[in-house]
């Protein structure tokens, strides 16, 4: 800037035409690096796709063997209450430990067996018992399939109860019970494709907002370009800083992308708040987590490194910030520690705006915190930037 | 094949390993680093579920089916609240995932025989939680309800409680947990973390090191030595199918001793399929390395190919048998569902070779087309 002469008016517009020039510059190589472009149109289109569809957690379709010693009206009734979309019968099973090696060869996740006599006792009104034997090597599938197949058990019991008694005056409307009234709101369907794209979404930003700032920075140290910008009139924010705004501008583009290309129509994820609020947010957030990026490439010799550095320094922040299990589950300690992770409050603000349409009014604290968080991270990659090159 | 020309490759590759600090901590640190983040972040448990109560009854009744949330280990309470409006605010920043609302005459109407509507707000946003918590919800709910019945159909029919009892649930479902008995999701989750750790750290460091003799060049003195493909190829993968075994044990000891996972299987039969396993996932590596030429770009290549099979199609999340036909196909195709079958059945199930045989072959299969395939595609005479 010193050497710029001249009114500071003048001085103003270099300086701005010299940033736009770096900008300008940032994209072109960016988009001349093959690898990272297919990865980047990768994530934010078939990846969001093929997660989307496939990655959920809820029960579904679980296999189940039935071992039935009735063979009544009574047990083939309770068999056919265990239907999709959460259970998918496999068939009749000839004795128990048969059951045992489906469980045990992962053929079946459940073995339902009723015992001989069902039908009769249940006629009688005696108490009577039937058992299930889940697989909990996946442990969350295997209480979800135990709680299902409670409720279904339970509601059939009721209801051979009360036709056996004779439903004229114990018709549930007379029958001190609770009345289960639960809504699900937000994602009413509890529609896991809205989540796990978003999250998935969201991985995407974070990585790249990391990944392609420092790659493009590393770049320069690698092939020793970085000189002849260091001998270049460019302060080191000129520098910097064209890294940052190119590959928020892509980063924005490809969220747009994802979200308006994918999920908003193939999905049917709703954007419930101000679509302005969230893409502004988004830019906010990416500004900031890539002064991780810069801090990163400050260390790094090559671009594996960063790639490396990537991976591992940005794994726990997308691990546990909530996208994958929901923070509540987690040690005290982690939760403790993703105080620091920006992008725990940046899933905040998106389930926010997107799923339940809050604005800024509710959201004020997470983008506080986020904002003063990402503040921190960009000044320090900035000073390890000027520290390494002025 | 020369014995000694192998054993020269592999001694020149560890040197280079074990000189790259970046390299070794790769190799070594980052299984670790991953298992203890991937360990407690996949914890699936859902329990401090935080919530907020609406009561318009204020009732003692009212305030012991209240009490069954407060005191419940998956809930926790956080206030009680004058209106519905104020939950809105509550469930809209995320400060609650529930709030129940017990409605006016709640008590009233129970004991006089009439079914009471109580209100659930469930945030819906994170949608296996909101699937726990309505299990959660309505398992408190019935609970209550059949001591309610018994208590009413006791007094007015004039039966004994237990009669009472038969009478509201005549059929009683017995559960049992088969393999992971106190059901902890460290216990499922840790195992599979194992494969999972090796599935993307294996691939990974095998393509990075053989690519970065292609970037750097060095790869010309192979490419001008008498070193054959075979022999190249046998002494650069053996230091890295050797360093995945040993994470593959290191892993083991982790999640046995740090995690607490119980180990029932056979310890020999695991090591030996685990040994089958990482000359599969090398193999990846290989083919990775052959299809690119920078060092960066074997790293998101290798991210594409594991990352998303490993966790979609492994039965890591969900059981390949309630995959549908389509996506079991794809399961099939993946090396990690195989060692999946493995890690569980030997640590939970307790199972060995009789049950596992199919996997390990499908295992050595897939190392043995890897290598094939990787043989074919190397070449002494690099085009261009």
């Amino acid at each position: 800037m010193k050497s710029v002469p001249g009114p500071s008016s003048q001085r103003a517009v270099i300086w701005w035409r010299r940033l736009a020039v770096m900008t300008r510059k940032e994209m072109l190589q960016l988009f001349r690096d093959v690898p990272i472009v297919v990865f980047l149109v990768y994530s934010f289109t078939l990846a969001i796709y093929i997660t989307g569809n496939g990655l959920g957690s809820q029960l579904h379709n679980a296999s189940l063997a039935v071992y039935d010693a009735d063979h009544s009206f009574s047990s083939r009734e309770l068999i056919h209450k265990f239907q999709a979309p959460f259970f998918r019968l496999e068939g009749e099973i000839a004795d128990p430990q048969e059951g045992l090696r489906l469980l045990d060869r992962g053929k079946a996740m459940a073995i339902l067996e009723i015992p001989p006599r069902f039908h009769e006792q249940l006629v009688a009104g005696e108490p009577t018992a039937v058992q299930l034997l889940v697989d909990t090597t996946n442990s969350p599938q295997g209480l979800s399939a135990s709680s299902y197949a409670a409720r279904i058990v339970a509601r059939f019991g009721q209801e051979t109860a009360l036709a056996r008694v004779g439903s004229s005056e114990e018709s549930s409307q007379n029958l001190p019970v609770i009345e289960n009234d639960h809504r699900v709101w937000y994602n009413p369907d509890q529609n896991e494709v809205w989540f796990e794209s978003i999250s998935h979404l969201l991985r995407q930003i974070t990585i790249f907002a990391i990944l392609l700032p420092a790659s493009a920075l590393v770049r320069e140290k690698e092939r020793g370009t970085i000189e002849q910008l260091l001998v270049a009139p460019l302060t080191p924010l000129q520098i910097m800083l064209p890294k940052v705004l190119s590959m928020t501008v892509v980063i924005l583009c490809a969220t747009a992308v994802g979200l308006f290309g994918i999920m908003q129509p193939v999905f049917g994820v709703p954007i419930k708040g101000s679509i302005v609020l969230f893409f502004g947010l988004t830019a906010l957030f990416v500004f900031t987590t890539a002064g991780m990026g810069l801090a990163a490439a400050t260390l790094a010799r090559n671009q594996a490194q960063v790639g490396m550095m990537t991976l591992f320094g940005v794994a726990p922040m997308l691990i546990l910030s909530g996208l994958m299990a929901p923070m509540e589950a987690m040690p005290e300690w982690v939760r403790h520690l993703m105080v620091l992770s920006p992008l725990r409050y940046f899933v905040e603000i998106t389930h926010g705006i997107l799923l339940k349409g809050a604005g800024l009014k509710i959201l004020w604290d997470s983008v506080l915190a986020m904002a003063v968080l990402g503040a921190a991270l960009f000044g320090f990659g900035m000073w390890r930037f000027r520290r390494q090159f002025e | 094949m020369n014995l000694r020309r192998i054993a020269a490759v592999t001694s020149k590759e560890w040197r280079e390993i074990i000189r790259d600090r970046m390299f070794l901590f790769l190799a070594f640190l980052m299984p670790v680093a991953w298992m203890i983040v991937f360990g407690y972040g996949l914890a699936l448990d859902v329990e401090n579920i935080s919530f907020v109560v609406v009561d318009r009854d204020h009732t003692s009744l009212s305030r012991e089916y209240l009490h069954r949330f407060v005191k419940s280990r998956y809930f926790s309470f956080q206030r009680e609240l004058a209106g519905e409006r104020e939950a809105d605010v509550w469930l809209q920043s995320g400060k609650a995932q529930a709030v129940i609302i017990v409605p006016e005459k709640f008590q009233e109407r129970l004991l006089s025989g009439k079914p009471a509507n109580v209100q659930t707000l469930i945030d819906g946003v994170f949608p296996l939680r909101a699937d726990i918590t309505k299990g959660y919800v309505i398992a408190i709910n019935s609970a209550f309800s059949e001591e309610r019945l018994v208590d009413f159909f006791s007094r007015r029919s004039g039966i004994s409680r237990p009669q009472a009892e038969v009478r509201v649930r005549p059929i009683k479902l017995e559960v049992r947990y088969l393999y992971n008995e106190e059901v902890r999701s460290t216990w499922s989750m840790v195992p599979a973390l194992v494969m999972f750790t090796l599935m993307l750290s294996s691939p990974l460091l095998t393509a990075l090191g053989i690519v970065r003799e292609k970037e750097t060049g060095s790869i010309y003195n192979i490419y001008s030595s008498t070193v054959t493909r075979i022999e190249f190829l046998a002494g650069k993968l053996f230091p890295y199918v050797l360093i995945s075994w040993v994470n593959a044990v290191v892993l083991w000891v982790m999640a046995t001793l740090w995690f607490g996972v119980p180990f029932k299987g056979n310890l020999l039969f695991f090591l030996a399929a685990s040994l089958v396993f990482v000359l599969s996932s090398t193999g990846i590596g290989l083919l990775v390395s052959l299809l690119v030429r920078t060092q960066i770009a074997a790293l998101l290549i290798t991210m594409i190919v594991s990352i998303l099979p490993t966790i979609l199609y492994s039965g890591l999340i969900v059981p390949v048998s309630s995959l549908s036909p389509g996506s079991q196909i794809q399961a099939h195709l993946f090396p990690s569902m195989y060692y999946t079958n493995i890690v569980r059945g030997a640590f939970l199930k307790g199972v060995g070779p009789e049950v596992l045989w199919v996997d390990v072959l499908a295992l050595a299969v897939y190392a043995a087309v890897l290598r094939i395939v990787g043989y074919r595609l190397f070449t002494k005479r690099p085009r261009s």
